[in-house]
Formats: structure tokens, sequence, C-alpha cells
């Protein structure tokens, strides 16, 4: 099981021959990942380091049954990326580009609701969009669908969601030293407007029977921390360990992530940690607990 | 990106929002001549990127073009310090003469993303010249809003929602509705981050105008606004953060004396927690970039190393993809280069991890490797205190 990608997911590349999508779309394939294709407009009908590449996405699904797309299309042309996809049918679009403008993402999510109707109407599954400005997803031992390093994880019970794409490296790290594994690992992104939020992925965690506990990975802006909090406390039984990065950040400042800033007051640390904690999620003061707090709560 | 009000209000006009008449200039002579321009009576601002500038002093009514051009000799050059600049203040380097209007009311008008929905929204309060964040605090339904679909803009009935939660009426009531339209269309039309107009002035004479105005911009649109890149001001930037940006480096200075150098947004955050939780502060925020190359640590060293209140450096580095040996060769190299006047500690984490410390091991220079990020945050901890106190 896992969540939203396994090893029959068929991956096509947006972007692929980019240098960054090159050499993702390789590491993928390494992995293990049906890597079924990529798409470069113009390129159509041209294989590139073994991948057939296509013109547009919904060639890909007609030709190489892709239902699933990875972006790593230049920021200016990745909304539209986005758009593309959906239009096509892709079941599951994983956005790794950073530095979309927040007004082209406002576009390409009021799209994404539209052709998401127009398939259920029509009998199909609707899209899901992870990102943008994520590491990807993965389930280990069966598909990797982004940039994070396949060999720190191991395939497991730990389901972890996180805005931040190192610091679930460091999470992962953690609980592999340790001989944890992980069911699947979602990087939800760093920007103001994710595809996907926290709450989406604790709800198929909860639901999904080979995922024991979860690790939440936050950081300061924005309040999808305090509804994921109000979420687990109605919603979720499974164990919830949190850490919130930018404890010690000023306000006012954006640190890297686009979406991680307080402003006006708001979004800072220490009121995102009381809500987890008042909602009965496990809060680690520090990132290298992780694992050690896993262990504690969580009994195999 | 942030641009200075008189920028902000010549990006509004363009839009036809109104503003009062006014000039910008650098020295008093220009300032005489402005306010002569603008017909005698004037208000003099100081341009710097930080609100609070009337209560720290740099925002002065002008009888004449005489005390015009004597007030502009005041403020530029001053330091101003506001609650928004920190203590060390703002140099003045402009002023903006504006022509002094007769004010009835001043009311409150913003534009900002709301995160939880996706869509821009448009905060209106009768409650103008404070704060937005004060008001909220005080009495949150002072504050009106209302959201706009940013696809398709402001419609005609939200447009006369604001006006009425603004309590205007009659001539002023008509202005006003136009004006919150204009602003949503310079908004979009710009990838504003923030507008925000306070006071909104309403005069005596029923004019509707932007008596202040604060814009900020997406930074990941402005490739497609050349024109306002151009309003760009470094003055207003850290040095140091301007120069890490050349080389694609995030930075941000802060007050504490350990540096740091991490490679993803997310894990230098964390880095700076757990330095707080190990007893030390955090000199800096820096991300690496998720592929940290060999040269990017090499700047990102000499950077953190310009900044002289750092007595140790923490590298943590979460190698992923990027090989660790790689990375070492970095910092090895970097050291070498510049010289390591502050103990270093490293840690290091992804393929290749034993060749990466065998390479910092086998450099012969002061740096000390550590085995995950709380062993990490000790050691360069205690080496900053020790440093400190030396």
């Amino acid at each position: 099981m896992a969540i939203w990608a396994d090893k029959n997911t068929k991956v096509i590349v947006q972007g692929i021959t980019g240098r960054e999508g090159t050499f993702h779309a390789i590491q993928c394939r390494d992995y293990g990942t049906k890597v079924v294709g990529g798409v470069t407009p113009g390129k159509g009908g041209t294989t590139h380091e073994g991948f057939p590449v296509f013109n547009t996405v919904r060639d890909g699904c007609d030709k190489a049954g892709a239902n699933c797309a990875l972006i790593f299309v230049p920021p200016p042309f990745a909304a539209d990326a986005i758009m593309e996809a959906a239009d096509a049918g892709i079941e599951l679009i994983v956005c790794v580009t950073e530095g979309i403008p927040v007004n082209d993402m406002i576009r390409a999510h009021d799209f994404l609701v539209k052709s998401n109707e127009r398939h259920v109407a029509d009998g199909r599954k609707p899209s899901r969009l992870i990102g943008p400005n994520c590491p990807g997803i993965i389930t280990p031992g069966q598909t990797k669908i982004g940039i994070m390093p396949g060999h720190v994880h191991k395939a497991g019970p730990i389901g972890i969601v996180s805005r931040s794409g190192t610091l679930t490296y460091e999470a992962v790290g953690q609980l592999t030293t340790r001989g944890i594994g992980q069911s699947t690992a979602v990087g939800i992104g760093g920007d103001p407007l994710p595809g996907t939020n926290f709450i989406d992925c604790l709800a198929a965690f909860q639901a999904d029977p080979v995922t024991e506990a979860i690790i939440m990975i936050g950081e300061i802006g924005g309040s999808a921390e305090e509804e994921a909090a109000a979420f687990v406390k109605a919603n979720v039984t499974k164990p919830v360990v949190a850490f919130i990065a930018g404890q010690t950040a000023p306000p006012g400042r954006r640190m890297g992530h686009a979406g991680a800033i307080i402003s006006g007051g708001k979004g800072t640390a220490a009121e995102k940690m009381a809500a987890l904690q008042a909602a009965g999620i496990h809060v680690v003061k520090a990132p290298s607990d992780l694992g050690s707090k896993i262990q504690e709560v969580w009994k195999p | 990106m942030k641009v200075h009000e008189y920028q902000a209000k010549e990006i509004l006009r363009r839009y036809g929002v109104p503003t009062p008449r006014g000039i910008v200039v650098d020295n008093p002579e220009d300032a005489r001549q402005a306010a002569k321009q603008l017909g005698g009576r004037v208000v003099v601002k100081a341009q710097i990127h930080a609100g609070g500038r009337g209560k720290g002093g740099g925002v002065k009514l002008a009888k004449d073009a005489e005390e015009a051009a004597e007030l502009t000799k005041k403020i530029i050059g001053m330091t101003l310090i506001t609650h928004q600049t920190g203590p060390e203040g703002r140099l003045v380097r402009k002023v903006l003469i504006e022509e002094a209007l007769n004010i009835a009311r001043e009311l409150y008008l913003g534009v900002t993303l709301d995160r939880r929905i996706g869509m821009p929204v448009v905060m209106a309060s009768q409650q103008g010249g404070m704060e937005i964040e004060e008001v909220a605090a005080r009495d949150p339904k002072a504050i009106h809003r209302e959201p706009i679909d940013a696809v398709l803009g402001i419609q005609p009935f939200q447009a006369k929602n604001i006006a009425l939660a603004l309590g205007l009426t009659g001539d002023s009531y008509k202005k006003g509705v136009d004006f919150s339209q204009k602003l949503m269309r310079a908004y979009i039309d710009t990838d504003a981050s923030l507008a925000e107009i306070n006071p909104l002035l309403v005069t005596k004479e029923g004019d509707v105008l932007a008596l202040d105005a604060k814009m900020n911009f997406d930074d990941n649109a402005l490739f497609r606004h050349k024109d306002i890149i151009e309003m760009r001001d470094l003055h207003e930037e850290d040095p140091l953060e301007v120069e890490a940006s050349k080389f694609g480096l995030n930075y941000i200075k802060l007050d504490g004396n350990v540096g740091c150098m991490v490679n993803g947004a997310g894990l230098a955050m964390g880095t700076m927690d757990i330095i707080k939780l190990a007893g030390g502060e955090p000199a800096n925020f820096l991300d690496v970039g998720g592929g940290a190359t060999a040269e990017q640590v090499a700047n990102a060293f000499r950077i953190i190393l310009s900044d002289k209140n750092v007595k140790a450096i923490l590298i943590n580095i979460f190698g992923g993809i990027m090989r660790c040996d790689r990375i070492a060769e970095g910092v090895v190299s970097a050291s070498r280069e510049i010289g390591a006047p502050v103990p270093v500690v490293v840690r290091l984490e992804g393929t290749n991890v034993d060749l990466g410390k065998q390479i910092l091991k086998d450099s012969g220079l002061p740096l000390t490797t550590a085995d995950g990020m709380w062993d990490a945050a000790q050691k360069v901890v205690a080496a900053a205190k020790k440093a400190q106190s030396a």
C-alpha cells in the first residue's frame, strides 16, 4: 500500500531534456521508478538517455500510459506545465520547480479545480498536485518521484509529510539509522499555495493500513500547521510527531522558502507548536529528536 | 521586493489611482523648487523602506518653500529610527515633497494574499493611520475583508462593499468605488504581494487619495516586470545579503556569533533552532541550495566570515544526491584560500560520507567533524563561547 504512489505508477518527466530533468529522470529510473518517458515540445519522437520523448503530456498518456507527471520546467512556464498535465488527466502531478509566481499558481489551482470537475463528471480520476517547490514523493522500495536521495530511505511503517526538503531527509535518515522504515514520504513544498497540504497527507496516512505513525515537519508562515492540528485532533488516531522549523526566525524576513515568513505577528513557530501540542501531537523542539521521539511513542 | 513610497505612488498613478502631487528630491535646493511648484505648503517625507516614519521625525509639514528646503536639509542625511528599522536605523537619502491637502478623514485600505483561501483579500477599515495589526488585535470587526478572485478581478459589487465599509458617502463613495477597483488592478497586474494605502485620505473637498502607499512585489514574478526591478534600492538592503544573492545564496544576517551554512531552507531554520537550544545564538540564516556545489560552499564561507561577529561556523549539509566528498573538497579549498580564522564544525550526511570525513581529517585544517545535528550544535556553541571569552 502506502499513499498515492507505488511500483505501478508510470511517470513522465516534463522538461526531461533540461539539466535537472535529465539528471533526476535517470536517478528515479535507477531507483526503480517506472519512468515511461518525458515531454519536451518540439523533440517528440526522439529518445533522450533511453527515454522516449513526447511533444505533449497527452501524447505521453496515450502512447506510454503515463499516470504521473514529474515537472522540472523553469518557473516562468511551470504553471502552464501543471495545467497541461491536469488537462491530460494525469492523476499525480509532482512539481519540483521553485520560484513560480503566486499569480501563476492561483491560475493553475483554478484550472485544476475545473479540470478535476470535468474528469470526475466523465468518470475519470481527479488530478492531485504535489508542490510546487518540493522534493516530491517516495514510497521506499517501490518508487521515487522527485529529487530526494533514495538510498537514505527504507520501506516501513512511518508516514512523513513535510514543507521542507532537506529536513525530510534528516528525519528519514534518523529513522533509517534506527532501523525504522517509511511508508511514504511526501514533501508538500515551501510555497505559500501548495497543491497538497498537511491535511490531505494526514488523512491519507490515517487511512493507509501500512502507516502506523506519522512525522509532520512544518515551518513558520501561514496557518497550515494550525489547521492540521485541528484535523489531527478530530480525525487521526495514529501517533503524530512534529517539528516546526524557524523557532528563532525574526518576523518580516522570508527564510528562503516563499512561504516561510512571519507577517503581521502571525505564523510564528511558538503559535504552531502550541496548536499542535493542544491537539495531542508530540512536538519536539530539536529536529535531531524526531527519530527518538518516534521510537518513544510508536510501538511496532 | 520592496519599493519606496514615491515609487509605489508612481506605479499606482499608472493605474489611475489618485495620489497627492509630489516630487522626489535629494537636496534642499531641489526641495525649494519642488515646493514652489506644488504651491508652497507641502509635506516633506523621508524615503526609507520602513514604516513609522512620522513618529521617528521623518515626516514634517512645511508652510512654504523656504521651510521645505530647511526641513529637507535636516532630514536628508539623518539616521531615522522607527519600530521597523531596528536600533541601527536607516540613513535618509531622498525626500518626497508632496502637496499638503485638507484632511477630513483618514481610512485604511490594503490588499494581500490570504494563503488559507488562496485569494487576494482587500482589507478596509475606517481606522486609518494605525497599523492594521493593531486594529485587528483590538477590534477585529472594524476590518472589512473582501476576498477577490484574482483571475476574474474585482467585481463592481465588491468595490461597492468596500466603499460602504469605509463609510464613504455621496461623491466620495463613487470615488472610493473607483479607487479600490484601480488599486486591485494595479495589485494583480504588477504581481504585488502587498499594496497598502494607510492612510487613505478623504479631503474636505471630498476627494479620495493615497496619502501613503506601500507596495511589495512577488520576487518570483519580477522577471516579467523590468520596470519594477529598476526601482530596487540596494542602499536599503544589507550589503552582505546583496553580495550573497549574486551567488544564488540565500543569506540573512542575524545578531548571534555562530555562523551557519546549510543546504535547504527548512534544514537551515532547523539548524538555527538547534544552535539556540544548545545555548548559542545564530549569526545568520544561509541556504546554499538543495544541491550545494563546492563553489557555492566556498562563496558561502567567505560571506559568513565577512560578518565580524562570527566566532565559530557550523556547516550542516545533508548531501542527498550531492556527494559529500565534493562538499568536503569545497570546504577544504575554501578554508585554504580564505584561511579559517574561526573554528569550523562540519556535519555531513549522505552519499560518500566517510570519504568526505576523511578528506576533512586529512586536510590538516582546524576542522572538527560531528555526528548528527545535536553533536554539531553542541560542538560549535562550545567553540564560539570559548572564542568569545578569549
